[in-house]
């Protein structure tokens, strides 16, 4: 087997102590947000303001890493100059790449600063090599960041027809795989994430601890109950429990984290640019612990990929901090198309 | 790794309900005291971001830990933490855990998240208040500062009540 290129690890960072960790574990590129609403996990107290961000380009860039500015949310009518002034913020304090949705942004990024390089968020929900390569016609993209829906073979024929880079999830919670196109935590709370940059925003979460068991609230609407052996996820409706004709059950997907360990030779073989890490919410402690194994695996792929195995130790650890403590390979395995 | 404090790995331990039902019945209040000592002596180096401080203004805030009976009641008001003594009132965040579950926490051996999920760390109250917090001890990163530098910048210790 001929390794084609070598992929980057690409890890979340909500503070300075996550992307030092990211860093100090072994990621290649970070990815961050501003302390707004023009990134897709705008939660209270996590992102970095201009102080941060400059420091955290520093600590990377002395190390030899990159750092990546997610502007992925929708500008909103009336609000552009908000999402312009994150992408000249980036500009300015020497970001090694934007990634962006919007093609409004997206454009204005193209025109103001052709010399920094473009990313295709997941938000953007391009899934076919047209849809890439019409980014890259009209707003020069160098990578895109593949939606969680398509199979691993799908992937390869992105990747065969089209010169931009291709970036795919690795780890971490999935979403309902309608990246961009969701709008559940709207329909509950008025708030998604391509409007306020948050889904589920916490506002309207209420959780409610019970002798036997624990229920959690969306802006009132009760959308799962636990008892008290069973393992939680995050607030979402598409996680929810529903009663549809007189069960009650996941309706939409399990609580699970995407976890791609045993398939990494494969995604080696096919091409892919990037392996990206899911989680600028989480603590350091997720990131040191997820960015340690995924280095720790990829470079053993990347050494051997025939003789590759994952390991007992790296998947108990990534096991551990998945999301409702449940593992998946989503839709890469889908055996029917 | 970030961790700058080397600590010895902390297993998931839980201690005998003996333990919990003496600490129950003993005053509650040196518990609060020590916390608020430790949680302004933070503000006062400023590991703790002044904008995400100012957002706590007024909140009160509950730390029960379950093995040992310790049930802490503290507030953030005019720009510090304080010692709340009557635990009448319903807190705006209560946090509950064992004492092994908040010291993996403090020490980064585990995430909050993960520790949610299994259930092993349950938060209530205000969800937004908690993902504040959850985010303001995340961020946190503690100065390289001698013993001396630091009780330069702590100044003296006292409670305000």
């Amino acid at each position: 087997m001929s390794i084609v290129a070598i992929p980057q690890l690409v890890c979340p960072a909500g503070s300075l102590a996550a992307l030092r960790a990211a860093v100090d574990n072994g990621a290649d590129d970070v990815y961050l947000g501003f302390r707004n609403d023009t990134n897709a996990r705008n939660f209270a107290g996590l992102n970095f303001d201009e102080k941060s961000l400059a420091e955290g380009i520093r600590y990377a860039h002395q190390r030899g890493r990159k750092v990546l500015a997610a502007i992925n949310t929708y500008a909103q009518a009336g609000r552009f100059a908000d999402w312009t002034a994150s992408v000249d913020k980036a500009a300015a304090l020497g970001i090694d790449a934007v990634i962006i949705a919007d093609p409004a942004v997206l454009d204005y990024a193209a025109q103001t600063y052709p010399a920094m390089r473009r990313h295709l968020s997941v938000q953007a929900s391009a899934t076919s090599y047209e849809a890439i390569n019409f980014c890259r016609e009209k707003f020069g993209i160098q990578r895109a960041v593949l939606p969680r829906v398509l199979t691993l073979a799908q992937v390869e024929n992105v990747i065969r027809n089209t010169e931009v880079e291709i970036e795919v999830f690795g780890f971490g919670s999935l979403c309902v795989m309608n990246e961009g196109r969701c709008w559940l935590s709207s329909y509950a709370t008025g708030e998604s994430p391509n409007t306020v940059g948050a889904c589920s925003p916490a506002k309207f979460v209420q959780w409610e601890k019970k002798p036997n068991e624990m229920d959690v609230r969306l802006n009132g609407i009760l959308i799962d109950r636990y008892g008290n052996d069973e393992n939680a996820g995050y607030p979402t409706i598409c996680k929810g429990r529903f009663e549809v004709e007189g069960e009650t059950y996941y309706a939409m997907e399990e609580p699970a984290s995407l976890n791609v360990l045993e398939m990494l030779p494969e995604i080696i073989r096919i091409g892919v640019a990037a392996i990206k890490v899911e989680g600028r919410q989480r603590s350091p402690t997720y990131v040191a612990q997820v960015t340690r194994n995924l280095r720790q695996a990829l470079d053993a792929a990347l050494a051997a990929p025939e003789k590759f195995s994952v390991k007992p130790a790296w998947a108990a650890e990534l096991g551990k901090v998945a999301e409702g403590s449940q593992i998946t390979l989503g839709a890469y395995n889908r055996p029917w198309r | 790794m970030t961790r700058l404090i080397s600590v010895p790995t902390i297993p998931a331990f839980i201690l005998p309900p003996l333990i919990a039902r003496l600490g129950a019945r003993l005053p509650q209040w040196p518990h609060a005291v020590n916390l608020v000592l430790a949680l302004n002596a933070a503000r006062k180096l400023g590991v703790l971001p002044e904008d995400s401080l100012q957002q706590l203004e007024g909140r009160s805030f509950r730390v029960t830990v379950l093995d040992t009976g310790m049930v802490v009641d503290f507030a953030y008001r005019a720009g510090a933490f304080r010692p709340v003594f009557s635990q009448h009132e319903t807190p705006d965040l209560h946090f509950t855990a064992r004492l092994s579950a908040f010291l993996q926490m403090v020490s980064r051996q585990e995430d909050p998240d993960t520790l949610f999920f299994n259930r092993t760390l349950t938060v209530e109250g205000d969800t937004e208040l908690g993902l504040l917090v959850k985010n303001m001890l995340d961020a946190l990163e503690w100065p390289r500062l001698s013993w001396q530098g630091l009780r330069q910048q702590v100044g003296s210790l006292r409670v305000p009540f």
